[in-house]
């Protein structure tokens, strides 16, 4: 009886739903490079976009949203570790940048800032 | 709504749900999680592969922001030229839709797979490797693009930034292995599905394991091509 339990058995309705929304949203984020629109909204739609297609794919193809929740804590809250090793590298990868461009600046050599 | 308390009572008669669920299955002297063990298993390897991804797309965004160098524009990079007009990115947007059909074709899989229907269960699989084989197959003719016509090394390029080469290279390489060994792993399923391998245990959960490892490199996929490809 263990599997009977376990079984994830959904409607084909609701995949379907799901896939043509994942179309969609990728035609959508396809689209904010074909039009060429401005960097700073580009980054917010693309990254929206991303969020999103993912979390379809996570909590209906992948049947998250049908675990029970000591999994699904299992499986989500380890992956926010990595937003501390995202802003770490982020100041990071800003101070190198940096000190780059000051060195070239008085060097006179190499690429310009 | 419906839907979800009949697959939620479906899947834990009796059990206390929410907040206290959790209390409820971790202090409950038995297993944690009330789940097949390979269900676990394969969730405890993807979340490890999720750092895997996450470190190199963490890396690639580390390499990018301190380069005094220009990044290479990947919508040009990656055009093709279609009746003498350039494309933006075009391939790279064939290969998305093909891999999200992909994921489709095994959701539906692995629905046959609970109806016990071993032919469609196959078919399904069949389909969703044969597209994984023809995302590969893109992935080969953009990489061969890149290198003979462009240029295109891991230790530089004639666009620009060094970076761009080693940190496409990498990602890109690691997430065509996944499908690569994916494509591998559903034929395998695939074939013991066909032959009644399930049908005799009355097990068919290991499609929806394989379906898990499939979604993820879908998934993967979504984080690549808005971070690496459109950003």
């Amino acid at each position: 009886m263990a599997q009977a339990q376990t079984q994830q058995h959904h409607p084909i309705s609701l995949y379907l739903k799901v896939w043509g929304l994942l179309f969609v949203l990728s035609t959508m984020s396809y689209f904010v490079d074909y039009f060429k629109v401005p960097d700073l909204l580009k980054w917010f739609l693309v990254s929206i976009f991303a969020f999103m297609k993912a979390g379809l794919i996570v909590s209906y193809f992948m049947h998250v949203r049908f675990e029970r929740l000591a999994l699904v804590y299992a499986i989500l809250l380890p992956p926010l570790l990595l937003l501390t090793l995202l802003g770490i590298m982020a100041v990071e990868g800003d101070y190198t940048v940096w000190i780059r461009n000051l060195f070239f600046l008085h060097s006179g050599t190499g690429v310009e800032p | 709504m419906t839907q979800r308390s009949q697959a939620q009572s479906q899947s834990a008669p009796r059990l206390p749900r929410g907040l206290q669920g959790v209390v409820a299955d971790w202090s409950s002297d038995e297993r944690s999680f009330k789940v097949s063990w390979g269900k676990v298993m394969m969730w405890f390897f993807l979340i490890s592969d999720t750092f895997i991804f996450a470190t190199f797309l963490i890396s690639y965004m580390t390499v990018r922001l301190s380069t005094t160098a220009p990044w290479p524009d990947t919508s040009e990079v990656f055009a093709l030229q279609i009746g003498g007009a350039n494309v933006p990115l075009l391939l790279i947007a064939i290969m998305t839709f093909i891999l999200i059909s992909s994921s489709g074709t095994m959701v539906l899989a692995v629905n046959f797979a609970y109806n016990r229907d071993r032919a469609k269960t196959a078919l399904f699989m069949g389909i969703t490797a044969l597209l994984g084989l023809s995302f590969v197959g893109l992935q080969a003719t953009e990489w061969t693009k890149l290198i003979l016509d462009e240029g295109v090394r891991p230790w530089g390029n004639p666009m620009g930034a060094t970076q761009f080469g080693s940190t496409f290279f990498m990602i890109t390489g690691f997430h065509g292995l996944h499908v690569s060994i994916g494509v591998a792993y559903l034929i395998t399923v695939a074939v013991r599905a066909l032959k009644g391998r399930y049908e005799r245990s009355g097990n068919y959960q290991i499609v929806e394991i394989a379906g898990l490892y499939w979604h993820f490199v879908d998934l993967v996929w979504v984080f690549i091509f808005a971070f690496f490809y459109l950003w």
